[in-house]
């Protein structure tokens, strides 16, 4: 299964962003490989509509989970529909690399 | 002024807006097709049609409480659920084909809190059970329970709050201590509020 995060940057230590739609990259993990891929977010500067963007964006890389900080109003109805998970954490300071740790351990 | 409002409502001569239905458990599969017929034109059977036949038939709730889970009021529901039966019916003696579509609906999941790691998830996979925390598998989580206590009624005698009950209309309710009738303490939003603000200011 695949996961999606949002990053601040393109590497494992960068933190969560607390954004969805408007994050800087999202880190695609995957759970069976331990694959990680980062991708640009190109609806960073949106002035609207970057929450179903993303959730198109990461939809068609195959994600199933969404991780981040805070989901908009349109996000969730969106995500209901093609069932996928959504994950919010408060933490803002925990890095990829720690939520990839959580993920691994079961 | 209330009634000269009313009358205002009124020459507009616009149907009030439906209310968003609930969606808790959308089909996965996009409709039916008969077996052995050519392409006609098919039915097109709402989300939340889907939905009442679903809670109706299927998990065999009643009208009152199915209602309540879509949040339209008892009679909104029964008719839903009349063009819901009338639509299979028809797909089902001239033999079309029916397609799950559109509705004014909005799709809903239950949140969780892990109280391990402190996050908070989501279950769109009503079929599966939650049994641990999405991100760091504790088994330790609970529900998120959001209550609704910005609507309620009040008693003009006692001054009572009363939480309101989806679709009870608050004019017809009666206070539990002094048997007076109570009233709807309704809360403006929207175009309403703007149009409301402007004649007040308006008046002033």
């Amino acid at each position: 299964m695949k996961v999606a995060i949002t990053s601040t940057d393109n590497s494992l230590t960068a933190k969560l962003d607390s954004r969805f739609g408007r994050c800087s990259f999202f880190a695609i993990y995957d759970t069976e490989s331990q694959g990680i891929e980062f991708i640009p977010n190109p609806n960073k500067d949106a002035v609207e509509g970057a929450g179903p963007a993303a959730v198109q964006l990461v939809a068609s890389k195959g994600a199933k989970k969404l991780v981040s900080g805070e989901f908009g109003n349109k996000v969730k109805n969106l995500t209901d529909s093609l069932q996928i998970q959504l994950v919010m954490i408060n933490d803002q300071e925990k890095t990829i690399q720690e939520i990839i740790d959580l993920l691994k351990q079961s | 002024m209330t009634i000269t409002f009313v009358l205002n409502i009124c020459s507009f001569k616009m149907p009030r807006p439906k209310r968003i239905r609930k969606v808790t458990n959308p089909p996965h599969f996009k409709g039916f097709k008969p077996i052995g017929l050519s392409d006609e034109s098919p039915v097109t059977l709402n989300y939340e049609e889907y939905e009442s036949i679903r809670l109706s038939d299927f998990d065999q709730l009643g009208q009152v409480e199915a209602a309540a889970i879509m949040q339209v009021s008892r009679p909104t529901y029964a008719r839903i659920y009349e063009t819901a039966r009338r639509k299979i019916a028809e797909a089902f003696i001239t033999g079309k084909p029916i397609l799950f579509e559109g509705g004014k609906v909005f799709f809903d999941s239950e949140w969780y809190g892990c109280n391990r790691c402190g996050c908070w998830f989501n279950h769109p996979e009503k079929d599966i059970p939650v049994t641990h925390c999405a991100l760091c598998h504790s088994k330790d989580i609970m529900q998120y329970n959001e209550q609704d206590t910005s609507a309620t009624d009040t008693c003009p005698e006692c001054h009572k709050q009363l939480e309101r009950e989806q679709g009870m209309p608050g004019h017809t309710r009666y206070c539990p201590d002094c048997g007076q009738m109570t009233h709807h303490d309704k809360q403006l939003k929207g175009n309403h509020m703007k149009r409301c603000q402007q004649h007040r200011n308006h008046k002033a």
